[in-house]
């Protein structure tokens, strides 16, 4: 994972809300066993017109499609952004797309939690300051946003300044791009000692008998 | 640890807890890991490059589900779409390689991944489950802390069988009362997400309780906890009881003899301790419950089955205005369309929400004696291999090949059509599924979420039709 702190970029404005991870990648992507290509995939089924299996036909309106906001690496959407199923493959095609921020009011969990083991920072702001960034974003494609991940802010040459919660350990671990695993085996020790007290717990064992 | 009240989750919880970092997220140990074809092979592939083992293979259970195709034996095991097949072949490699238990497409215990869980004894009170399949929620029925992970996790608990978490908060949904004639589990669970919004759970574990949960078998218990997620819940769980112990006792996987014995002492210390404090708490009146049908792109957008299509002035927010709007073009409907108006010329029977034996039993009950009507296809596909035998043991395939419904092999099929199984753009689905995304089901395909009793109705009809009085004039009695 790449560790990130400042970004500097024009933004997709998205708005609406409840987009499920169906709607980022659908299903018939899900079959590959790779882990990377998924980016020309993203919001396949509303970016792209299928005629026939061969005949695939880009929208011209669908906002990705628009050369203007080509090389955005900011996504602004509405309320609950990646809810629906676990599929981590949303959060690598938004990613592998080139998106490294999403803008919502709020995330689903699962979605949430992929995001962060794939260097994105998810900045949640007031449904207020996410219609201010999505107008802006829409009347000027080239409107542009940075994010200070290390200061929480988000600001834009207009004078918008807003503030973002985040986790200090998530925000740490993106800050430095850090492996999880790696991060859990620190705590090996307190992992056997564990092991050998629950294993004694036949209710924990899945195949007790 | 204190002695204060606690709640079901919290016990849980506690007693995963290997280590509380200061400054980051609790390490909770993973009793059992679930795993499908579809999230794994990123994840198996992520700890070979690392040179890594799975921890605790006797803590993995693997089947193949989502790309089967469920038209016959032989088309399993020859999957025609090379992508799905390779994918399947990919999972039965790396369970080789890793050394995990694998039940493959004709193996006697194959099915959906949260249907054998149950089904085999593995899922037990008090357990944490996880598997890469936001359905997880489903195994919450038998009071485990069970929820869906994305594919770095399932590799983090391949390599460690722990995760790192932040506790969620605590939520309680009672529903009391007496369940009226003709509601099921399926229509409790999708007026709370009604209720609360598809994101009203979000960042929560609820706990299901009340007289009306506590009068549901497991099969509609796992009904409820199954679609906790489409309200956002990080997990749902029901309290363990009677009704649970029945269900597991003498399963493949669940303890004998002694160990039986000190399993259920320790169950029973699982329910929410009088007292224990919530933060948040919803009740409900079962009396003011009745059929669901769904008639947008979210399960949240439903109405009652003797209510209409809503206007574009029911809607709450400006956010939902713009969802109605999308939604009535999508789903082809007009505001204050009555939902018995609505024609269907699909219905799927099947899934992890409404896939096991009893949904079928209820199902073949309403069908039983009619035909479907002209111009509608429908399909039985059973949840497990488990579920099929004991429906043709019973004789219910009889019942829905009669009445002119094709009988499936076991998988997750047109729930989210993975596999050949999909709606053609434009077509109208009756589906006891649990989500009616846009394309869920094929792209342009257009998904209503139902009960079993009403989808086998509509299958009849061709249209949506009220249970409750289907039932009268069944001259039928609860
Ligand atoms: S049946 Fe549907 S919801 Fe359940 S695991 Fe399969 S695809 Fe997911």
């Amino acid at each position: 994972m790449e560790p990130i702190n400042i970004l500097t970029s024009k933004a997709v404005p998205l708005p609406f809300p409840n987009i499920d991870t169906d709607q980022i990648i659908p299903k018939q992507f899900l079959k590959r066993i790779e882990r990377t290509g998924y980016g020309e995939f993203l919001f396949f089924d509303w970016r792209y017109d299928v005629d026939t299996p061969d005949i695939v036909k880009e929208r011209p309106d669908f906002v990705l499609n628009k050369p203007e906001y080509k090389g955005a690496q900011i996504l602004i959407a509405e309320k609950n952004f990646g809810c629906g199923s676990s599929r981590e493959h949303a959060a690598w095609a938004i990613n592998q797309y080139g998106f490294r921020a999403v803008i919502a009011p709020t995330f689903a969990d699962i979605f949430f939690s992929n995001a962060g083991k794939n260097g994105i920072i998810l900045v949640r702001l007031s449904e207020e300051d996410v219609q201010t960034l999505l107008e802006r974003s829409t009347k000027n494609p080239d409107h542009e946003l940075t994010i200070n991940l290390e200061a929480q802010t988000v600001t834009d040459e207009e004078g918008f300044h807003a503030t973002f919660e985040i986790d200090p350990f998530r925000k740490y671990c993106l800050l430095n791009g850090l492996d999880d695993i790696g991060l859990t085996l620190r705590h090996k020790d307190d992992l056997d000692k564990f092991e050998q007290k629950h294993d004694k717990d036949v209710w924990t064992a899945p195949k007790a008998s | 640890m204190s002695t204060a009240p606690k709640t079901l989750f919290e016990k849980v919880w506690e007693q995963h807890v290997v280590v509380e970092p200061a400054g980051e997220p609790t390490i909770l140990y993973i009793d059992l890991h679930l795993v499908h074809e579809v999230t794994s092979p990123q994840a198996f592939d992520g700890l070979r490059l690392a040179g890594r083992k799975i921890h605790r293979p006797d803590r993995h259970i693997t089947t193949v589900d989502h790309n089967v195709p469920t038209t016959s034996a032989y088309d399993r095991l020859h999957i025609v779409d090379q992508i799905s097949a390779a994918q399947v072949n990919a999972l039965r490699k790396n369970c080789a390689e890793f050394g995990v238990e694998f039940f493959d497409v004709q193996d006697a215990s194959q099915g959906i991944v949260h249907m054998i869980g149950p089904e085999l004894g593995a899922t037990k009170p008090g357990m944490t489950i996880v598997c890469g399949d936001s359905h997880t929620s489903t195994h919450g029925a038998f009071g485990a802390l069970a929820f869906g992970i994305g594919t770095s996790e399932v590799e983090h608990v391949m390599a460690t069988q722990t995760l790192p978490q932040s506790k969620p908060r605590t939520f309680r949904i009672t529903v009391d009362g007496e369940l009226p004639f003709g509601v099921t589990a399926k229509d409790i669970i999708l007026d709370i997400i009604g209720k609360i919004g598809t994101d009203g759970a979000t960042g929560y574990a609820v706990e299901y309780a009340g007289s009306a949960i506590r009068s549901l078998s497991m099969e509609g218990r796992m009904t409820i906890c199954n679609m906790s997620i489409e309200a956002g819940a990080r997990a749902g769980m029901i309290a363990p009881d009677e009704t649970t112990f029945a269900y597991l006792m003498g399963r493949r996987f669940s303890p004998t003899g002694k160990a039986w014995d000190e399993a259920i002492a320790h169950w029973k210390t699982l329910p929410t301790d009088e007292g224990a404090v919530f933060d948040r708490e919803l009740h409900i009146d079962a009396a003011t419950l009745a059929p669901a049908v769904t008639w947008g792109t979210s399960p949240g957008m439903h109405a009652t089955i003797d209510g209409t299509v809503p206007l574009l002035a029911d809607a709450k927010t400006e956010a939902d205005r713009k969802s109605f709007e999308r939604a009535y073009e999508y789903m082809d409907l007009k505001p204050g369309t009555p939902m018995e108006q609505i024609a269907i010329n699909t219905v799927f029977l099947g899934s992890c929400t409404n896939g096991r034996i009893e949904d079928l039993r209820a199902a073949a009950k309403v069908i039983k004696g009619h035909h479907i009507a002209a111009k509608v296809r429908a399909m039985v596909v059973p949840g497990s291999q488990a579920v099929k035998r004991q429906a043709e043991a019973e004789g219910l395939d009889e019942i829905f090949k009669t009445a002119g419904f094709e009988w499936r092999e076991p998988g997750c099929s047109m729930c989210l059509g993975m596999n050949p199984d999909i709606l053609q753009p434009g077509e109208r689905c009756a589906s006891t599924s649990n989500r009616n995304f846009e394309g869920r089901q094929g792209r342009g395909g257009r998904t209503h979420l139902v009960s079993p009793e009403m989808a086998a109705a509509a299958a009849i009809t061709g249209h949506f039709t009220d249970i409750r009085k289907w039932k009268q004039q069944e001259g039928e009695q609860r």
